[in-house]
């Protein structure tokens, strides 16, 4: 893991002064932030999506095939994020984080369980401090349609309930119009309301459209603060597809090459299978490097990649293919 | 004019000497000597040839500086519109059709033609280069297009000139020939350097006169009179001459086209070979429409790729 | 610290059966040469011997040309409808058959089964497919009054692309009503002499295409014989004037695919991380062995330092060795001798001061390798930014203006193709009209399409293969003679 860099900025006075300073401005207005996002290189579309089809074919056998399951495992935000999750179901989920594949106890466990934040509190009761963390999602997830206090009063919520990590969404509607600054202040606000909870900040890259966009709404978020930016809700489609996450991975190289400092990556929704979480782990390691190929840097948003890649770990072991039955789940997810 | 101070016509008084015009080349726009300073002796055609002018025999050097002029001008000719292109050739034709009965005397001259024949054939070159006026902005549309390629790009070939053409005139046909010749070389953006029939080159130094007063950018044709033999080989192997048009190599004394081509491959110039198969090389008949064949052979296919997406 | 590292991934080689020595396919069958000297085709990956290959000799030559002359009587004058029908059963067989020719192409040439599985193969089938459908339709061509085959065309092809270069050669010229013989690299012949099988499984009229194998001598006598009426060649510049030469004052047409030296132009406002992609793909898609590889970047000044960079970054994640492994993205040099050349042109950029840098990577020990290599603070005058190395060897040039660059990426003999990456579209309109080159790619580098036209200006070639251009090379118009 590394953990040799910058720490980000916590209080809304730092991240304004640390923007000025990137920007190279002595005050941060709209036009300023517009110049600086607009300066930023274009992405050609269908340049981007030739590369992100080329890593796609990466031929990953044998050994470093398991290596990268058991990485993927560890990536994952296990998930559940419905109208009719309930106190039982989300203890179930934090209950298969602690024990993936009851049949191999050497199965890591995912990164964290990713909840709404009514439910944390149950989610923490199960996981206590056994390393898997609890995330939430806040801001009046998904659409972030609500108030700013509405939004700071839901990351409170959840940040004393526990939460270790706080999945934040932006304001597409301010950010589509151009409204840049008050984006990065919305984010900057849930940053200080976070404290010692990492930020991910959820760009909805399937409502920003373009790859320009989802650059400009990269480096926003990053320059706020974000300690991850993260693609999709999982409720628009499309989610986190292969491109986009190179984007993004492009996003937190440069970003690291201009201020030293490292920001995470997750791409949530849509993820299924273990071939596509094998894709993504090569383009994290050839864009942005190996630092990136740790759960404290990347994770996959999902829940029923779990599965998939269960069964794949299970073939690796035994060498013949795996089924549903051998899976343990005590609540499958359409996720 | 005053009728008070000329004397009646009919009188039996000497006819009035007549001046007469030096023949030059015309190189960058200009009417200059050759700079050896040799001319040769140009006869009509016919049962009793009668001397008709001392042509300027030009030489190598002329010829360098005739492709110097065209080098410099190429890019300003194809980069003007093909609109604008297609105007300035149909104001030779203007200019021509103003000319005519001097055309007409010299094209008989030269060809030992009826005058009959002689009109027709300068009814027919003004006519040409009508004809090609007309194609200036349409080859593009006819020879390039959209292609459509598996893949999100935009993709698109053009044809663009392929840059100084060199072209060795009809040794026969001394103005159609010429202009049927010239006309499908500049009309896409090519210039020109010409080596007039050896033997008939009149017509082609009052060509240029014409060329000279009608809008042609000086440098997009230039002319040489002279020697093909002697003249030829050294546009052939010129390294600054994009292609080289063959077709007044048939019946040119002491030429063999082929190693007019074979030299021509020291820098892959394009080669439009005379008529006729193999070495049996012939003068084609100029009479027939065109077709594309002539102006094709002087472009070449751009083809730019782009992606599409948002 | 994970790593994570690429097991090895290869393709199976069981999929080729390579037969211990090959005949000449003449007439429809395997024939044994007569006179010519046999030699051995290796893999350059490993030097191994893959197969011995009959050499072609000048009677051998006669004999093909004699099929292909008989056969013209026939297939000329077979309906295109049906000439096309045999085209799209070929182009069927290919697909059928991908993964044979993708293995046996990277076996005999080197280059990484990623690109024959993915470039050369789908697009040899391709250009069959597209050709097939013409060969019914040439009075819609717009190709002329009259258009008619020439009759008898020769056909020689470089290493670089063995099925590819078949393709773009021997597709066109069947659906116009031609017959073939075409000559194979000599370090490169496997795949077309498995394309002959593919003419037997197709039961194309014997004599339609013959395929002999050999080296230059048996090249001349090819393009030399007095019974072939056009020449295609794809090959180098000199080779391609020696050609020019030898048909001159004949009947023989020829279109010539030759050199290049594409400047790869980056402005200040391209999208920066696709033109590094392209820049990569540009000079190092297969090995540089390509004719339109953009082997000189001119970038401007104001982000040299950052595409240099990011270049850098990006060479380091590149993958040389076993062309068989699926994650190899450059595979083997193709012989020993276009090794030779590059060692001595890189030695050359080196002692006129020219900054050479390369990844670390192991290469294999046995077989031909070359490291993606970048000389950087290269000027126009120095012979690595003038002569073409036709392998994985960049050289970094910078601009000022667009002007310059147009002036720099003109200043030379060759005009294949050039590149142009910025987001301003007016600029790239500019540029593409400025640039003497046939095929220019803006915001992408290196594709290729049987639709589209492919061929130079100036030294680098005359005609154009693919498209509705590239068909006219292969009629004659006008009155019948």
């Amino acid at each position: 893991m590394s953990t040799d860099t910058a720490v980000p900025a916590t209080t809304a006075t730092d991240a304004a002064e640390r923007a000025r300073e990137i920007l190279g401005v002595s005050r941060l207005t709209n036009r300023a932030l517009t110049s600086w996002l607009h300066g930023l290189p274009g992405v050609d579309q269908v340049g981007a999506e030739a590369r992100a089809a080329s890593l796609g074919t990466r031929s990953i056998k044998t050994t470093s095939k398991a290596w990268a399951i058991d990485t993927a495992i560890s990536m994952i935000d296990l998930t559940t994020l419905e109208g009719a999750d309930t106190p039982g179901r989300v203890r179930g989920l934090a209950t298969r984080a602690l024990t993936p594949d009851p049949s191999d106890l050497s199965t890591p466990r995912p990164a964290a369980v990713c909840v709404y934040g009514d439910m944390v509190g149950h989610a923490k009761d199960v996981l206590g401090d056994s390393g898997v963390k609890v995330a939430a999602v806040a801001t009046a997830f998904p659409s972030g349609r609500a108030s700013m206090a509405v939004k700071l009063a839901d990351t409170a919520d959840a940040v004393s309930a526990g939460a270790d990590e706080i999945d934040m969404v932006i304001d597409r509607g301010a950010f589509l119009s151009g409204d840049y600054l008050t984006v990065f202040d919305q984010i900057v606000a849930v940053k200080e309301a976070c404290g010692g909870a990492r930020l991910k900040v959820i760009m909805e890259t399937g409502e920003l459209v373009t790859y320009d966009n989802v650059r400009r709404a990269s480096y926003l978020s990053m320059l706020a603060g974000g300690d991850f930016i993260k693609t999709s809700t999982g409720k628009v489609q499309p989610a986190a597809t292969l491109p986009v996450t190179l984007i993004m991975l492009q996003a937190v190289r440069d970003w690291r090459a201009l201020t030293g400092q490292m920001v995470g990556v997750k791409p949530a929704g849509g993820i299924r299978t273990s071939k596509d979480a094998i894709k993504f782990l090569v383009t994290v390691h050839e864009v942005a490097g190996e630092d990136w190929l740790d759960n404290h840097w990347f994770r996959f948003g999902a829940s029923s990649l779990l599965n998939d890649l269960l069964l794949q770990r299970q073939k690796v072991s035994t060498g013949a293919y795996s089924g549903a039955d051998y899976i343990a789940d005590d609540s499958p997810s359409l996720y | 004019m005053s009728t008070t101070t000329r004397k009646p016509a009919k009188s039996a008084a000497p006819s009035r000497v007549d001046v007469r015009k030096t023949y030059k080349l015309y190189i960058g726009g200009k009417f200059p000597r050759s700079e050896s300073g040799r001319s040769y002796e140009v006869f009509s055609t016919g049962r009793s040839p009668k001397f008709l002018a001392n042509a300027a025999q030009g030489s190598r050097k002329d010829a360098r500086d005739a492709v110097v002029a065209a080098r410099k001008a190429q890019s300003g000719w194809a980069g003007a519109t093909a609109y604008n292109r297609g105007q300035v050739l149909y104001r030779v034709a203007e200019v021509m059709e103003s000319r005519r009965s001097q055309f007409v005397a010299e094209v008989q001259a030269a060809e030992g033609l009826t005058a009959a024949r002689a009109e027709a054939n300068v009814s027919a070159a003004i006519d040409r280069w009508v004809w090609y006026a007309g194609w200036s902005d349409k080859f593009a549309q006819v020879l390039g297009g959209a292609n459509p390629v598996a893949g999100p790009f935009f993709n698109l070939s053009s044809p663009e000139p392929t840059g100084v053409v060199a072209a060795l005139a009809p040794q026969g046909s001394s103005l159609l020939g010429l202009v049927s010749v010239v006309a499908p070389i500049i009309v896409s953006g090519n210039t020109a350097v010409v080596l007039a029939s050896q033997e008939r080159p009149v017509p082609a130094i009052t060509l240029a006169e014409a060329l000279a007063t009608s809008d042609v950018p000086g440098g997009v044709v230039n002319l040489i009179t002279g020697v093909t033999s002697e003249v030829a080989p050294w546009l052939a192997s010129h390294r600054d001459v994009n292609a080289i048009d063959l077709t007044g190599a048939a019946d040119a004394p002491d030429v063999v086209w082929g190693d007019l081509e074979r030299a021509a491959a020291d820098n892959l110039k394009r080669v439009l070979r005379p008529a006729g198969s193999g070495v049996t090389a012939v003068e084609p008949d100029f009479t027939a429409e065109p077709g594309l064949e002539r102006l094709e052979a002087f472009l070449e296919t751009k083809t730019v790729w782009h992606p599409k997406g948002i | 610290m994970p790593t994570f590292e690429y097991a090895p991934a290869p393709e199976s080689r069981s999929v080729v059966d390579i037969k211990s020595s090959y005949g000449l396919f003449i007439d429809g069958e395997f024939v044994d040469s007569r006179g010519g000297t046999p030699f051995k085709t290796i893999s350059p990956a490993t030097e191994e011997v893959l197969a011995e290959v009959s050499e072609a000799s000048e009677d051998d030559v006669d004999r093909a040309v004699a099929a292909a002359r008989t056969a013209y009587r026939s297939w000329s004058r077979l309906t295109g409808a049906d000439r096309g029908k045999y085209l799209f059963r070929i182009a069927r067989i290919m697909q059928e058959r991908a993964r044979e020719f993708a293995v046996l192409e990277s076996l005999d040439n080197g280059k990484p089964i990623k690109e024959s599985r993915d470039v050369d193969v789908p697009i040899a089938a391709a250009h069959f497919f597209y050709h097939a459908g013409w060969a019914d339709k040439l009075a819609y061509a717009s190709l002329g009054d009259n258009p008619r085959p020439h009759g008898v065309v020769g056909q020689v092809i470089p290493w670089n692309f063995p099925l590819l270069m078949l393709a773009w050669k021997i597709a066109p010229a069947l659906a116009t009503g031609n017959t073939v013989v075409l000559k194979p690299a000599e370090t490169t012949p496997l795949t077309a002499l498995l394309f002959a099988e593919v003419c037997q499984q197709a039961d194309l009229p014997p004599g339609v295409v013959n395929i002999i194998t050999g080296a230059g001598t048996t090249g001349q006598a090819l393009v030399g014989h007095e019974g072939v009426d056009k020449v295609a060649f794809t090959g180098s510049t000199a080779v391609g004037k020696a050609i020019a030469r030898t048909i001159a004052g004949s009947r023989k047409k020829a279109t010539l695919e030759l050199g290049g030296k594409a400047a790869n132009i980056v402005f200040d406002d391209a999208p920066l991380d696709q033109a590094v992609e392209g820049i990569v793909n540009g000079i190092f898609f297969n090995q540089g062995h390509v004719c339109c590889a953009g082997s000189r970047l001119l970038v401007q000044e104001s982000i040299a330092e950052e595409v240099e960079a990011k270049l850098k970054a990006r060479l380091a994640t590149l993958r040389v060795g076993d062309p068989l492994d699926k994650n190899t993205d450059i595979g083997a040099i193709n012989s020993r001798e276009q090794l030779d050349r590059i060692n001595t042109l890189v030695k050359v950029g080196e002692e006129e001061g020219a900054v050479r840098w390369a990844p670390e990577c192991e290469l294999p020990a046995n077989g031909f390798w070359f490291r993606p290599t970048v000389f950087t603070g290269v000027s126009q005058t120095h012979r690595i930014a003038q002569e073409e190395i036709f392998g994985p060897v960049l050289s970094v040039l910078t601009f000022r203006t667009p002007g310059e660059a147009v002036a720099k990426a003109n200043n030379t003999p060759y005009g294949l193709s050039a590149g142009i990456w910025t987001e301003k579209g007016s600029r790239i309109l500019w540029m593409a009209d400025q640039l003497k080159a046939g095929v220019v790619w803006a915001n992408t580098f290196n594709k290729f399409d049987p639709a589209s036209p492919f061929g130079g200006y100036k030294e680098s070639g005359y005609g154009r293969e693919g498209g509705r251009h590239g068909l006219s090379a292969y009629v004659t118009t006008g009155a019948t003679k």
